[in-house]
């Protein structure tokens, strides 16, 4: 499992902008984002080079951050390959909450970051059927 | 010019003095005797009934303030039992605790002729059809001038408020004369009924308005687009309900009850009466009361009295529109709101640490809004925006049930509510409320 970074914005011009300087100025490398909207506000999730310091950054700016855990899955880039990783998770009964793609390939796999209501069981059962699930040194090697 | 009770509403100043003496050597006396915290402050100044001859004495005694009703939560401040009580009414506190007012059958009816003198003032009389569109129940509003209109004999409508489309097509169908709300919900009717083309159809000649601040230009707005005449009234449930005081056809200032109610201009800070024409905090003594008596109230309403004559002829003397409060009461669709109780919301939904936040209070049409932004905090954050707007939700409905009124909440940044000197500018009032 690797870390991922939700950060709370308000729904205002400039208020991603900010979050993204602050990032850019301390040299943190986005390697996954997602935006989840409102009408009244947003939540940024994204898997960086290193989510420790990265939260360390935003909070000094005052911004509200939280750190989970999400599966970064390596699926092959051919057609149906994504929909046997998602038939391991519904034959099991795992709901996904969201998911989001990663910018970069990993040799000729695409990254995948999801997340589920059971993170343990669905990482089990996922490496049982054969699929790759990364930690945060692959990802930090992308 | 026509009076309810001219031997009352024209009383010769002296006369007035004599009879307030009268009534609150004998309001001491029994409040002494029956009301558990005066009888404590009185002895704490060493003062006893005997002590009080007549109005001149009233400085010394103690004062009394909202927070004793909350002290004494339910009714511990009433001076007679509860089966003389016959009626209770409520508002609500500084904090989550609502206040409690009980009525004898006498009180009520004392009431009755507050509101009854004010409608006559406006030259209402029997063959009047007054149409009450305050809120009935635990505001003193609706029952308070429905009580008044019963009494001189007009026919009452007894709206409540709300349902706009339906009390329009009232006022038409049943021919009303007589308006009773708050002057927001007044300016709303009035253009309702023009942008409805029913000008022409209604049969307005007064408003009685009251239980929250408004301009001249607001009560020259609604003049112009009711075609009627709008009186201001005044008045507080802890002393009475709506009545307090009132405006005669001079619209220049409001008469106060003074056989029944003793009013003193102090200054806040020091508690010192102030001299004859001065602006400070406005004082009660209920002189008359039975059931909820209350000895030199403090209604944090900032005002000026004027004994000189007025031109209708009654001799009560005049308190000007309050200019403001001595503390930090907003009054939101006829509802006061303390920015403790909102405090409390937060602090309740931010587990012990009250985020920061932001009241600011405008008006749309002629509704006052409510929004409270509330700054995110790690421990209401969360990674999903289920669980996020669950906490806007609950934050909504907590301020629902606590004010009394529906509010818009946003969450917003940290950090982007505005401080000044390290502190959040905690309240922006933008409706431009006193002249």
């Amino acid at each position: 499992m690797v870390k991922q970074l939700s950060v709370f914005v308000e729904n205002k011009p400039g208020r991603l902008m900010e979050i993204l300087r602050a990032l850019a100025d301390n040299m943190i490398d986005i390697k996954a984002l997602s935006l989840a909207d409102t009408t009244e506000f947003g939540i940024i999730r994204m898997i960086v080079s290193d989510a420790d310091k990265a939260k360390k950054v935003l909070n000094n700016d005052g911004v509200v951050v939280r750190i989970c855990n999400v599966l970064a899955v390596a699926v092959n880039d051919e057609p149906g390959a994504l929909m046997n990783t998602f038939e391991i998770l519904s034959e099991n009964k795992i709901s996904v909450e969201y998911m989001y793609a990663f910018g970069e390939k990993l040799g000729n796999s695409s990254v995948i970051a999801i997340r589920t209501d059971d993170m343990d069981l669905a990482a089990e059962r996922l490496t049982d059927g054969g699929v790759t699930v990364l930690e945060g040194d692959d990802i930090s090697e992308m | 010019m026509s009076y309810f009770q001219k031997e009352f509403e024209c009383m010769p100043r002296e006369k007035i003095r004599e009879l307030q003496s009268e009534r609150l050597v004998w309001q001491v006396k029994r409040m002494y005797e029956r009301v558990e915290l005066f009888r404590h402050r009185m002895d704490e100044l060493g003062l006893t009934p005997d002590d009080i001859k007549g109005v001149d004495d009233l400085p010394r005694l103690p004062f009394s303030y909202k927070q004793d009703l909350r002290d004494y939560y339910p009714y511990g401040l009433f001076a007679e039992p509860l089966k003389n009580i016959v009626r209770t009414h409520a508002s609500s506190g500084t904090t989550g605790k609502q206040i409690v007012v009980g009525y004898t059958k006498n009180d009520l009816d004392m009431w009755a002729d507050c509101m009854a003198r004010q409608i006559y003032a406006a030259g209402g009389d029997e063959n009047d059809i007054v149409q009450v569109s305050y809120g009935y129940g635990l505001f003193t509003g609706g029952l308070g001038a429905h009580g008044g209109a019963e009494k001189i004999g007009a026919t009452v409508i007894p709206m409540s408020s709300g349902n706009t489309q339906r009390q329009i097509n009232t006022m038409v169908d049943f021919g009303s004369t007589i308006l009773c709300c708050t002057p927001s919900y007044a300016m709303y009717l009035g253009e309702a009924v023009n942008e409805a083309g029913l000008r022409d159809k209604i049969k307005l000649k007064a408003g009685i308005f009251g239980a929250e601040p408004w301009t001249e230009d607001m009560r020259r707005a609604i003049e112009d687009s009711l075609g009627l005449k709008a009186y201001d009234v005044y008045g507080l449930s802890e002393i009475m309900g709506p009545g307090v005081s009132y405006e005669c056809q001079c619209q220049n200032g409001m008469h106060v009850n003074e056989d029944m109610f003793i009013a003193e201009i102090i200054d806040p800070d020091t508690g010192e009466v102030l001299p004859e024409g001065e602006q400070g905090e406005l004082v009660f003594t209920t002189i008359t009361k039975e059931g909820f008596p209350v000895i030199r109230y403090r209604t944090r309403d900032i005002c000026s009295l004027n004994y000189e004559q007025c031109e209708c002829g009654r001799t009560f003397v005049r308190m000007n529109k309050p200019s403001g409060r001595t503390d930090d009461m907003l009054i939101i669709r006829g509802v006061n709101v303390f920015p403790s109780q909102i405090e409390e919301v937060l602090l309740k939904i931010g587990e012990g640490i009250t985020p920061n936040y932001q009241i600011i209070i405008d008006r749309e049409n002629n509704t006052d809004t409510l929004d409270v932004n509330v700054e995110m905090t790690e421990s209401l954050f969360a990674d999903d925006v289920k669980s996020i707007e669950r906490i806007e939700n609950r934050i909504t409905s907590d301020l629902r049930s606590i004010l009394g009124l529906g509010a818009k909440v946003h969450l917003v940044n940290p950090k982007t509510i505005a401080r000044s000197e390290g502190k959040a500018k905690r309240v922006i009032d933008n409706r431009n409320l006193h002249d």
